[in-house]
């Protein structure tokens, strides 16, 4: 135990003595893209800022929604060895780097590229700390969209859901023809996945901001997120043997194959979606909510800079920023990566259906939707998907037992 | 005595960069550590002390509880299945076999492979759509079930499959190291008493071999504290967070979940239960020879 703060202290020590020796406009970028639709789509960044003059360094780390990257990265800026770059999720992952100072002030470059202007807002308060612009941001997840199988469906004799009750339809035809219904997966992060969803199709919006955002233990209690709950619970009727750490491009590939009926995942899975060649309609459909409750919860991915003592590297910064906020690259990256423009002034024509859903959602104030890593400590949101790993596996689990343990959880940062 | 001090001199010179890193590195971390868990550290460490707050909300985490439980099933029973199939192993290896250096190469060979590397072949076999169910159920045998990775109450002891398999090579080795080294002469004494082998081996070699034993143990409960990448690999700490271990739960702490000084409770706390319960058990089994023999 004692190794992991020595090798912080020691590898300080260390890295303070031989310093960052880059030369040009080289940036080595810390981010966790590495299933194949994340690696095709950041190929996309690293070819347009090679175009530009720079030499993109890939420093991609597998693994755990970014949990090995930031287990890597952190430590290296604390240490005094930045990266040129770094992901980081919506949210508040980065906070402790700001206060401390570690990270660039990107006021100037937002201001010249007009990024407040071309930004949702609720991207543009996630990428702001203290009035002070301290990240880049390079595109939209919406965490709640389902994706079915079309041959599944077709196999069991069942349709496309439009509602609740047609989702357990179409769900028990599939169980009964011998198909997974739910490609799930028992790791708690995707567990989480399923269950914000649940709680924005059928508790609604203001209950989501209620319990997420303004930690209302009214609203937990509440008869709505109770019916999300029950329905969470239910899913476990509707998976397989296999489910327990799988991750969540195998289980893409489950609703890929056929072999499975449903995933409920953000729409990162699109990018897999696409990287096997399919199509929407004709291979798979994508779905934000089946109920009126339209919603869309935001999550994303952002890029920070850390200062960095050698001026060729701050270079390379601004460029890499200029490069990823460009119109161009906001385009061939997203569609790559399944997510939407950050910018809304760029050309959409060439975006999917799913895509054209979403950008509906992304541009109305009403169904914007902070996630709930948005308005949470990491501390505090794994805390919850505790909560959501151990009811799923407790056989014993009800919707008592389970607001029970969500109360505390949701309360961590209080 | 003065003679004596100058000649200690040159050695303690030698040794003087060693001690500092001692000093430093580990015993300096140690104590950094020991701060850190008395304050309010999220993700960066800072000096914003909360007294015994963190050790609170540690005892009343139901991860670390379920992580603190793991652990002692997990060493325990990780210690004694590889110590039991590492010395049958050695034994039957001793038995003047025909080819024993290409099978004991076989059995040590699962050492040489990391934990991820084990862990995660282990996760395919006892998935039971990939591994072993589905093989048994491809060769007809329909009804065989083994699904303990995907069973809360039993994930943890589908790891120790994993250590066992990775482990028993080792102590096969030091095993049968061991049991060269007990002195042929025993072993025709008993024969001419007309002892029968398995006595000899429970009533004469065991005993004699308890140092060899020891040292198995050391290195086995070392591996089985900081049991950390071969659950990443198998499990995930999962299915829900069923199998976690302590090593998991501060490196989950630490970076995940960005709360250094929770994870710096953590990691006390093992440092506590191993300080007391290992250190002088090492220092007795290590040191008592010696002193009896000054």
């Amino acid at each position: 135990m004692k190794k992991l703060l020595g090798a912080l202290l020691g590898g300080a020590a260390l890295f303070a003595v031989s310093g960052s020796a880059m030369a040009g406009e080289k940036c080595d970028v810390i981010h966790w893209w590495t299933s194949g639709g994340e690696a095709a789509a950041v190929a996309e960044f690293a070819k347009a800022f090679n175009a530009a003059g720079g030499e993109w360094i890939d420093t991609a780390i597998a693994g755990g929604g970014g949990d090995n990257a930031r287990a890597v990265g952190i430590p290296r800026i604390m240490a005094g060895d930045p990266p040129c770059a770094m992901q980081f999720n919506y949210g508040k992952q980065f906070d402790e780097l700001v206060s401390n100072g570690f990270l660039r002030n990107l006021d100037d470059a937002a201001k010249a590229g007009g990024w407040e202007a071309a930004t949702p807002p609720i991207t543009w308060g996630q990428i702001q700390r203290d009035g002070h612009v301290m990240a880049v941001p390079v595109n939209i997840h919406g965490s709640n969209w389902s994706w079915w199988s079309k041959a599944a469906l077709e196999k069991a004799g069942a349709t496309m859901p439009t509602n609740w009750d047609e989702v357990w339809v179409a769900l028990d035809k599939l169980k009964a023809a011998g198909i997974t219904p739910v490609a799930a997966s028992g790791q708690a992060w995707q567990l989480d996945m399923m269950f914000q969803f649940m709680v924005l199709s059928i508790a609604g919006n203001d209950t989501f901001k209620a319990v997420y955002g303004d930690h209302s233990e009214e609203a937990v209690k509440s008869d709505a997120f109770k019916q999300a709950i029950a329905a969470f619970l239910k899913v476990k009727n509707y998976i397989d043997a296999g489910s327990a750490n799988r991750n969540w491009n195998d289980a893409s590939a489950m609703v890929i194959n056929g072999t499975a009926g449903v995933q409920f995942m953000g729409d990162w899975a699109k990018g897999e979606f696409v990287s096997a060649g399919k199509t929407e309609g004709t291979d798979y459909y994508c779905k934000t909510t089946f109920s009126d409750k339209k919603g869309y919860i935001f999550g994303g991915d952002i890029f920070v800079f850390p200062v960095s003592k050698n001026a060729d590297t701050t270079k390379a910064q601004d460029l890499l920023m200029n490069t990823m906020f460009s119109k161009e690259t906001q385009v061939a990256f997203n569609l790559k990566k399944g997510s939407a423009p950050v910018r809304q002034d760029v050309d959409t024509s060439k975006v999917d259906p799913c895509g054209q859903e979403a950008l509906k959602l992304i541009a109305n104030p009403a169904t914007q939707v902070a996630g709930a890593d948005a308005t949470n400590t990491p501390d505090a949101v794994n805390a919850m998907r505790d909560v959501l790993a151990s009811q799923w596996t407790d056989p014993n689990a009800t919707v008592d037992t389970f607001v029970e343990k969500f109360v505390p959880a949701l309360m961590t940062d209080m | 005595m003065a003679n004596k001090r100058r000649r200690n001199l040159a050695p303690v010179l030698a040794i003087a960069p060693f001690w500092v890193l001692i000093l430093v590195a580990y015993l300096g971390t140690m104590l950094f550590t020991i701060l850190m868990s008395f304050t309010n550290s999220k993700t960066l460490p800072k000096l914003e002390f909360v007294g015994l707050k963190q050790y609170q909300r540690l005892f009343t985490t139901d991860l670390w509880i379920t992580a603190s439980q793991n652990i002692w099933a997990f060493s325990i029973l990780l210690i004694l299945i590889s110590l039991t199939v590492g010395f049958l192993l050695a034994v039957a290896l001793d038995q003047k076999i025909r080819a024993e250096d290409t099978i004991r190469t076989i059995i040590l060979y699962p050492y040489a492979m990391s934990f991820i590397v084990t862990g995660l072949i282990w996760q395919w076999l006892l998935n039971p759509q990939l591994g072993l169910q589905k093989a048994m159920h491809d060769l007809g045998w329909e009804s065989f079930s083994f699904t303990w990775t995907q069973d809360p109450s039993m994930a943890i002891y589908s790891i120790i499959i994993g250590g066992v398999w990775q482990g028993s090579g080792l102590v096969m080795a030091i095993m049968l190291a061991g049991l060269r080294s007990i002195d042929q002469e025993i072993w025709k004494a008993a024969k001419i008493d007309g002892i029968p082998d398995w006595r000899v081996y429970i009533s004469i070699v065991i005993p004699m071999m308890r140092p060899t034993i020891v040292t198995a143990v050391v290195l086995m409960s070392l591996g089985a504290v900081k049991a950390y990448d071969i659950v990443v690999a198998l499990t995930g700490g999962g299915p829900g967070s069923s199998s976690f271990t302590p090593a998991l739960f501060i490196m989950n702490f630490f970076f995940t979940r960005q709360n250094v000084g929770l994870g710096a409770a953590a990691c006390t706390v093992v440092l506590v239960v191993v300080s007391v319960f290992f250190v002088p058990w090492f220092y007795y089994e290590y040191f008592r020879e010696e002193k009896r023999g000054h």
